[in-house]
């Protein structure tokens, strides 16, 4: 099945084969990306940005990518001005912008916000993030840095640190690595485990997953280390959060004793989790990590709406 | 035959049999047989000798034959039953209950950040994760739910 007219809600729409067609559409979007090579082949084509809850990257990313290849956006930005304010359910919302545009572009508070647009929408739906639910195109970019870096997704022994219970794009980034074959270790202070099921599912799908305390010996042969935020909020006091932060840093230091080819990604934004020592580092893939959101959406994009990329 | 006495027979109706030990009260919530009319019969046997389950529950309900929904929130509840439709004294019709791979309207989501629970004009819907022991997932939020008596429409 092509991706022309699909939804995108969850990773697990995708096939192993599905993320690589679109990896490597993304990887032949990059001179068009940059403005040195121009394309036309969204033109006439809106996309509808519905953003109910903030979000800066992730919207005009979507937004950069479409006006790239020559498309147009109509956006909702403040939920506080829309409809649903006057009271209208998502689903009604959503039937109004499936007339106006091509496909819709969903950032809900709500986990199914995404599932739900796409049931009652003809239109392709695009998930920007579903409360604590899914953000499938976060987990594309960071495989997309993965792929540039090492050229391949399989084999490699990727580290996820930090908060591994409520960050979402962790979950969806374990599953999609599971498709490929990828060895990971799992770092984070003990109320952020990886939650059960989760875990369950990874072993399910045969995944290759280790836990291991220490962040030093994790990094041994590691190619990738994957830092996620630990946000103040899931602990009780502030002594508890300081402690359990600075010793889940990510700074020279720790990365003496990782591989010289090791990266390190971050979904952005981040606070304290990688010390900005690192920024000048070989290994500091994150801001590179963001950079590839635009070809990675403008591929997306081109698929969803034409079966075509470029 | 003297243990199924127990029990009065009806003519016409649904016998619910092989209910795991202690769980009629729930089965008898799903039936909703405060709403059956008045001169319908409703039977209840607890604690059963059974050679199958060791100890079963018996609901013998008159006038009343399920609808796919609640024989899908029996399944959810009692995986071990068997549903007998009698008509004219006999039994016309008798099946062990069977979870569909989806089910609709049947429970709510356990998640309150769910889309489902935000008055939106949907059904509840989950697929089945796996069968042993029963696990299911949303369809909308994906949360994973292995406990289904609290949830119950």
């Amino acid at each position: 099945m092509g991706l022309k007219g699909r939804d995108l809600i969850s990773i697990r729409d995708l096939s192993r084969e599905e993320i690589d067609e679109i990896l490597a559409a993304s990887r032949r979007m990059l001179p068009y990306a940059r403005g040195e090579k121009h394309s036309k082949i969204l033109e006439n084509r809106i996309l509808v940005l519905a953003f109910f809850e903030p979000s800066t990257r992730t919207r005009l990313s979507f937004d950069t990518a479409m006006q790239r290849l020559g498309g147009g956006c109509v956006t909702i930005a403040d939920p506080a001005s829309s409809s649903i304010r006057k009271g209208e359910s998502l689903s009604d919302t959503v039937r109004m912008l499936s007339a106006y545009g091509d496909a819709i572009v969903l950032r809900h508070p709500n986990e199914g916000a995404a599932r739900l647009a796409a049931a009652v929408s003809e239109l392709p739906v695009v998930n920007a993030g579903d409360g604590a639910g899914q953000h499938p195109t976060q987990t594309l970019l960071d495989l997309a840095t993965m792929q540039e870096a090492f050229g391949t997704l399989s084999g490699l022994k990727v580290v996820l640190l930090g908060d591994l219970r409520f960050g979402r794009t962790v979950h969806s980034l374990a599953h999609a690595l599971a498709l490929f074959g990828s060895q990971m270790v799992l770092v984070s202070p003990p109320p952020l485990r990886l939650p059960e099921e989760v875990r369950e599912q990874l072993d399910r799908a045969g995944a290759k997953v280790e836990e291991e305390e220490q962040l030093h010996r994790a990094l041994r042969d590691a190619d990738v280390l994957y830092v996620t935020r630990i946000q103040r909020e899931r602990f009780g006091d502030d002594l508890e959060f300081a402690r359990i932060a600075d010793s889940y840093r990510v700074d020279t230091a720790v990365l003496a004793a990782a591989k010289s080819r090791l990266i390190v990604l971050h979904p952005l934004p981040r606070t304290v989790e990688i010390a900005p020592e690192v920024d000048g580092t070989r290994h500091a893939a994150y801001f590179r990590q963001a950079e590839l959101a635009v070809p990675v959406r403008m591929a997306l994009l081109s698929l969803l709406l034409t079966g075509k990329s470029g | 035959m003297v243990r199924e006495l127990k029990v009065t027979p009806i003519r016409n109706g649904t016998v619910i049999d092989h209910i795991g030990n202690g769980l009629a009260l729930e089965v008898l919530r799903i039936l909703e047989v405060h709403q059956l009319d008045k001169d319908s019969t409703v039977s209840v046997a607890l604690h059963v000798r059974s050679s199958k389950l060791g100890w079963k529950d018996i609901v013998k309900v008159e006038n009343m034959e399920l609808s796919p929904r609640k024989v899908n929130a029996i399944a959810l509840i009692a995986p071990t039953a068997t549903i007998s439709i009698i008509r004219d004294s006999k039994v016309g019709e008798k099946r062990s209950v069977n979870l569909p791979d989806r089910i609709a309207g049947v429970l709510r989501c356990p998640n309150p950040n769910c889309i489902t629970n935000h008055g939106e004009p949907v059904e509840s819907e989950f697929e089945v994760y796996r069968r042993r022991p029963v696990t299911l997932r949303c369809v909308y939020c994906e949360r994973l739910v292995d406990e289904f008596l609290r949830l119950l429409r």
